[in-house]
C-alpha cells in the first residue's frame, strides 16, 4: 500500500506532509509518556518486526500479493502515538534506504499507515474491545477485527487520495482497492492476533492495552 | 535478564523473517500496484523517482550476485537499522518524559 511517486497530486502531497509533520511533532513530544520503562526496547523490536514482516509479500489471488502493515499491532503493543512513530520510522527507512514508497508520497504514506492505520486503527480496536472485551477471546476478536478494518480503511483512504488527485475515478479505484485489501486484511488479522496472543501469553505486562484492563 | 530475553527473542524473530523468509516473498504486484495496472495508471509511477540515492533499492543489496542472498542481506541490514533507530528514539522520548506513567 506504499504510494509511489506519480500517483498523487502535488497539492495533496504537500498537504499530507504538513499534516504528517505536525502529527510527528506531537507524537515525538507526547509518546514517551505512553511508554513504560520496559517498553523502550520493545518499540525498537516492534519497528524491526514490522519492517521485516512488510518484506514478506504473500500471494492473494489472481496474481496479486499483499503484505503485513503492522499499524494495529504496534498500537495494541505500544499505544497509538508510539504506533504512529513506529510507522513513521519504518516508512522513512523504506523510502530513503530501499526506494519503497515515493519520497513525494511519504507524507501521504505516513498519514495513511501511521495516522489512519495506527491512531484510527487503535480507536477502532478500543471501540470493539468496549463491546467484546470481557475475555481473552473477546480481546483477540477486537485485535483481529481492528486489524482487518485497518487494512480496508487505509486502502480506501488511499483510493480517495488517488481519485482526488485525478489519477483514476473513485467509482473504479475504491471498490478495486477495498476489494483486494479485504482479502489482504485477513492476513493482517491472522498475523496480528498471533503476535499479540503470543506476547499476552509470555509477557502480558508488555501490552499497552492489557486484557485485564478490558475486564475491569 | 528475563525482560532482556523477551526483547532479544523478538529481535531474532524479526531478523529470521528478514533473512530467511523474505527471499521467498511473492513477487506478484501488491494490491495498489495491481489496481494501478488494472485501472491503467501504473505508468505514472514508472521512470520517475523523486529520491534516487537509496543505498539498497528494492530490497536487493547491490553487488551481490545471488538474488536470494541480496534480499536476505538487505533484510538483515534494514531490520537492524530500524531496531537501532527505534530503540534510540524511544530512549530519547522516554528520557524527555522521565516522569511518565508506565504503559
Amino acid at each position: 500500500m506504499h504510494i509511489p511517486d506519480g500517483f498523487v497530486s502535488t497539492e495533496l502531497s504537500v498537504a499530507a506532509f504538513a499534516i504528517s509533520g505536525l502529527a510527528a511533532a506531537v507524537s515525538l513530544k507526547k509518546a514517551g509518556k505512553d511508554l513504560g520503562e520496559k517498553q523502550v526496547p520493545l518499540l525498537g523490536v516492534t519497528a524491526a518486526f514490522v519492517f521485516a514482516a512488510q518484506m514478506m509479500n504473500f500471494p492473494v489471488l489472481g496474481g496479486t500479493s499483499g503484505h503485513f502493515m503492522g499499524a494495529v499491532l504496534a498500537s495494541v503493543l505500544l499505544g497509538p502515538l508510539n504506533a504512529f512513530i513506529v510507522m513513521l520510522l519504518v516508512l522513512s527507512i523504506q523510502c530513503f534506504g530501499f526506494a519503497d514508497g515515493g519520497l513525494t508520497a511519504l507524507g501521504l504514506n505516513v498519514f495513511n499507515m501511521g495516522f489512519i492505520g495506527g491512531v484510527i486503527g487503535y480507536c477502532i480496536f478500543r471501540g470493539i474491545l468496549a463491546v467484546s472485551g470481557k475475555s481473552k477471546t473477546g480481546y483477540a476478536f477486537a485485535v483481529g477485527a481492528a486489524s482487518w478494518l485497518s487494512i480496508v480503511l487505509v486502502s480506501s483512504v488511499c483510493a480517495f487520495e488517488i481519485a482526488l488527485s485525478g489519477t483514476a475515478p473513485l467509482k473504479v479505484v475504491l471498490p478495486a482497492m477495498a476489494g483486494v485489501h479485504a482479502l489482504i486484511g485477513f492476513g493482517e488479522a491472522v498475523i496480528t492476533v498471533s503476535v499479540v496472543s503470543l506476547v499476552a501469553g509470555v509477557r502480558p505486562d508488555m501490552l499497552h492495552t492489557r486484557i485485564a484492563e478490558a475486564q475491569a | 535478564m528475563k525482560k532482556f530475553g523477551f526483547v532479544t527473542i523478538g529481535l531474532l524473530v524479526a531478523l529470521a523473517i528478514a533473512i530467511f523468509a523474505s527471499p521467498f516473498a511473492s513477487s506478484f504486484p501488491d494490491g495498489l500496484e495491481w489496481v494501478a495496472e488494472q485501472t491503467g495508471f501504473l505508468h505514472l509511477s514508472e521512470g520517475y523517482a523523486a529520491w534516487t540515492k537509496s543505498p539498497v533499492p528494492d530490497y536487493e543489496m547491490p553487488g551481490v550476485g545471488n538474488p536470494a542472498a541480496a534480499t536476505a542481506l538487505a533484510g538483515l541490514i534494514g531490520t537492524l537499522a530500524v531496531f537501532i533507530v527505534g530503540f534510540g528514539l524511544a530512549k530519547l522520548m522516554k528520557s524527555g518524559k522521565s516522569g511518565g506513567s508506565a504503559a
